[in-house]
């Protein structure tokens, strides 16, 4: 599904990922784990298309097509999706006008009808429910006022409704407090398929304890210096992330 | 609607000057229906009673004409606005022009500006109405003609008054004479007075002791309502305990030959009456790259809540013009009186747009609400500009006032000029502002969720706006979004 080949990026001439490579296949869960400032939030952006970010070399595929040459909206069309870390706030546009927008583009894009505001009310409050996310929501703007958990919540509420093939999601857990960690993870297991892929980029192997990588990647000074499974993860909840840093060095 | 319904009378020598004028009062009372021809380019005495007298009015109409003019000599063309324009020769202006022939405009849509339209398109307007606004000669009589028929019966069984200014001179002096310049005197600025002097033609609305308007009165229902022209004079009464909601304007673009527009428009509310007044304008904006030869409108729009019980609603969509200087305003005389106003003004690429309110707090128990939506996109300069005064017998009058200015890019402009005026101890004032940007960021979430930056836009911009198109009639709510969506196309990206 997602094929990533010696990826090499830049921010304001400033290289950030050195040579990432990553294969994800339908069904799978992985995981990327690394410290703060290791180029994880940019490999992200980069799957989503921002644009201050630039690809000095390597290539994208997703879906067998070139991901690097189109545009987030493309991208989102074709069904990558990507949970923020920070997502931004649209005052004024209330989030049952937001998603119906984006549920019937995406549709639109499939070349299924669009759905009326009757349909999509009933559609959408299915979503809440799995995400328990009380209806009123829908009446407020996108994540205007929103605490830190609800924006988390709300970004896996749209993963649900929007229904990709690729999600990847940025620091979803953190500051979550535990119950919304399981309402998260809930909502991640809720979306895995046998043809869906996730992608679950974090910091702490928390979140991890409610879900099921066949992954887990180190992410360190943008490149990926260790991979392997479920375990990977719980060592360095021991032994820190110094501990790969060593031996990566000797 | 070969009849453009203009009664004109023969001129001769004598009369074209201001003594032959006053002294052959009707002498030639014969009309005809022939197109008239336009006056040459100037402002005179003279021109001023060519005009009065192609329109048959009454002496004292062409005196009150004849002072205005005389009050303008003596006046300034007022500098205080942010607004930037070449100064305007006033002498090359022609005053009156009948309308055009309809020869002279396409003879089909195939001949019409592709680029116009394109935004019919996009805004949903039928074909018929296309080839109105278009101005192609539409022989056969289209259906407004009889709708506009329907109509009339109807107001005329609940007594409501609706009809050109000129009808109203001819068929209703009285009230004319009572009402007109006793909001907006033709002392009050410079293009009022302009407009007092040479006011081409324009609306009438008289609704009677405790009439409710049975409809919405907009002039696109009027008959004649096309070429109403550069000096536009619409007023409204609503006598005691009744109701009217007037809706102005349109959201087409509509093609018109004169860059200088001096519209003036006066409101008088009587006991427990309320007027709404609503209006849409996208006239021209100008060359979308140099800014040229789009329409100034510069108006004056003034309400009196004149007994007490009564209000005055204004609801503006200010999306067209290179220039909008325009302050509708109320004065709260009476008491437990109250005024609003709800704008959404909008300038994109070398629009300039300088526009508010005066609210005059004289009664007791008065209250004002301002809500101003200024959004500018690509090089366009936004200014809001308000007056709030409370006056020293205006006890526990209140006042809130609230102004958003919205960015898309940067290189465009939002200014505020709030001035607040309080007089009375007991007043109460509320005042907030925001100014905000469209963001980098906030697009991108939108593209990421697969929704067009296109669409994004409109989506903020409507929610930025949805207090002010609230408060407009549904169907011109609707339109009013559309009208911004195309008005900000590639504003973005």
């Amino acid at each position: 599904m997602l094929d990533i080949k010696n990826l090499h990026v830049n921010v304001e001439e400033k290289p950030i990922l050195n040579g990432i490579d990553l294969t994800v296949n339908a069904g799978e869960l992985h995981a990327i784990m690394g410290p703060n400032g290791s180029g994880k939030s940019t490999l992200a952006h980069v799957i989503a298309g921002r644009e201050i970010y630039e690809v000095t070399n390597g290539e994208i595929i997703y879906d067998g097509k070139d991901l690097l040459e189109m545009n987030p909206e493309e991208r989102a069309l074709k069904g990558v999706f990507m949970s923020y870390q920070y997502p931004a706030v649209i005052p004024g546009v209330n989030l049952a006008y937001f998603m119906k927008a984006a549920v019937n583009a995406i549709r639109k894009h499939r070349g299924e009808p669009e759905m009326d505001a009757v349909d999509f009310l009933s559609f959408i409050k299915e979503k809440l429910a799995e995400v328990e996310m009380d209806e009123a929501y829908l009446k407020r703007a996108v994540n205007d006022g929103f605490s830190g958990g609800e924006k988390k919540r709300n970004e896996i509420l749209q993963m649900l409704t929007l229904d990709p093939s690729l999600a990847v999601l940025d620091e979803t857990d953190s500051g979550l407090d535990i119950d919304a960690v399981r309402i998260v993870a809930d909502g991640v297991n809720k979306f895995r398929r046998e043809d869906r892929a996730v992608v679950v980029i974090t910091h702490y192997q928390r979140i991890l304890q409610y879900m099921d990588p066949d992954m887990v990647h180190v992410l360190m000074d943008g490149r990926i210096i260790r991979s392997g499974g479920k375990n990977l993860a719980h060592e360095l909840e021991e032994k820190g992330y110094s501990w790969l840093r060593e031996e990566t060095a000797s | 609607m070969a009849d453009n319904g203009l009664k004109t009378e023969v001129i001769s020598d004598e009369m074209l000057t201001i003594e032959g004028r006053l002294s052959q009062e009707y002498k030639y009372g014969f009309v005809t229906d022939i197109d008239q021809e336009t006056i040459p380019p100037g402002l005179s005495e003279e021109v001023i009673g060519i005009i009065s007298s192609k329109k048959t009015e009454p002496k004292w109409l062409l005196d009150w004409r004849l002072k205005a003019y005389r009050q303008w000599l003596k006046m300034e063309e007022p500098e205080w606005s942010m607004v930037d324009y070449d100064p305007i020769d006033y002498q090359k202006i022609s005053y009156y022009a009948a309308p055009k022939s309809k020869e002279d405009g396409p003879n089909s849509l195939d001949e019409v500006d592709p680029e116009l339209l394109k935004t019919y398109e996009k805004l949903g307007i039928p074909l018929e109405e296309q080839k109105m606004l278009a101005g192609v000669a539409v022989d056969a009589v289209f259906d407004s003609v009889s709708v506009a028929t329907t109509f009339k019966e109807e107001l005329e069984k609940a007594g409501v008054i609706f009809c050109s200014f000129s009808e109203a001179v001819v068929n209703h002096p009285d009230l004319i004479r009572k009402y007109l310049g006793s909001v907006v005197p033709y002392t009050d600025n410079f293009f009022a007075s302009l407009n007092s002097a040479v006011f081409s033609d324009g609306s009438f609305v008289y609704v009677p002791k405790g009439v409710r308007c049975p409809m919405e009165l907009s002039t696109y229902f009027r008959i004649n309502a096309a070429n109403t022209g550069q000096f536009e004079r619409t007023l409204i009464v609503a006598d005691e305990g009744s109701y009217v909601s007037y809706l102005e304007g349109c959201t087409a673009p509509m093609r018109d030959e004169n860059q200088l527009h001096a519209a003036v428009v006066e409101l008088v509310a009587h006991k427990d009456a309320t007027i709404k007044y609503s209006t849409v304008q996208n006239w021209y904006p100008g060359d979308p790259n140099t800014g040229k030869g789009g329409i100034y409108n510069f108006v004056t729009k003034r309400g009196s809540c004149l007994e007490k019980n009564s209000k005055i609603s204004w609801t503006q969509v200010e999306t067209g013009s290179a220039i909008t200087w325009k302050y509708p305003s109320v004065i709260l005389k009476g008491d437990n009186t109250v005024g609003e106003f709800y704008s959404v003004a909008l300038t994109n690429n070398f629009q300039q747009a300088d526009t508010g309110t005066k609210m005059i707090h004289m009664g007791k128990n008065t209250s004002s609400t301002i809500v101003s939506k200024g959004i500018s996109a690509g090089k366009g300069q936004n200014t809001y500009r308000g007056a709030v005064t409370i006056q020293k017998k205006a006890d526990n009058a209140r006042n809130y006032s609230q102004c958003d200015s919205l960015l898309i890019g940067n290189k465009c402009g939002a200014h505020t000029f709030p001035y607040i005026d309080v007089r009375n101890p007991s007043a109460q004032m509320e005042h907030e502002a925001s100014t905000s940007a469209i963001g980098e960021d906030q697009i991108y979430y939108c593209n990421q969720r697969g929704i067009s930056t296109e669409d994004a836009v409109s989506m903020i911009v409507n929610g930025f706006c949805k207090e002010v198109f609230k408060e407009l009639p549904m169907e011109f709510a609707v339109e009013a979004q559309k009208l911004l969506e195309v008005s900000l196309e590639g504003s973005v990206g």
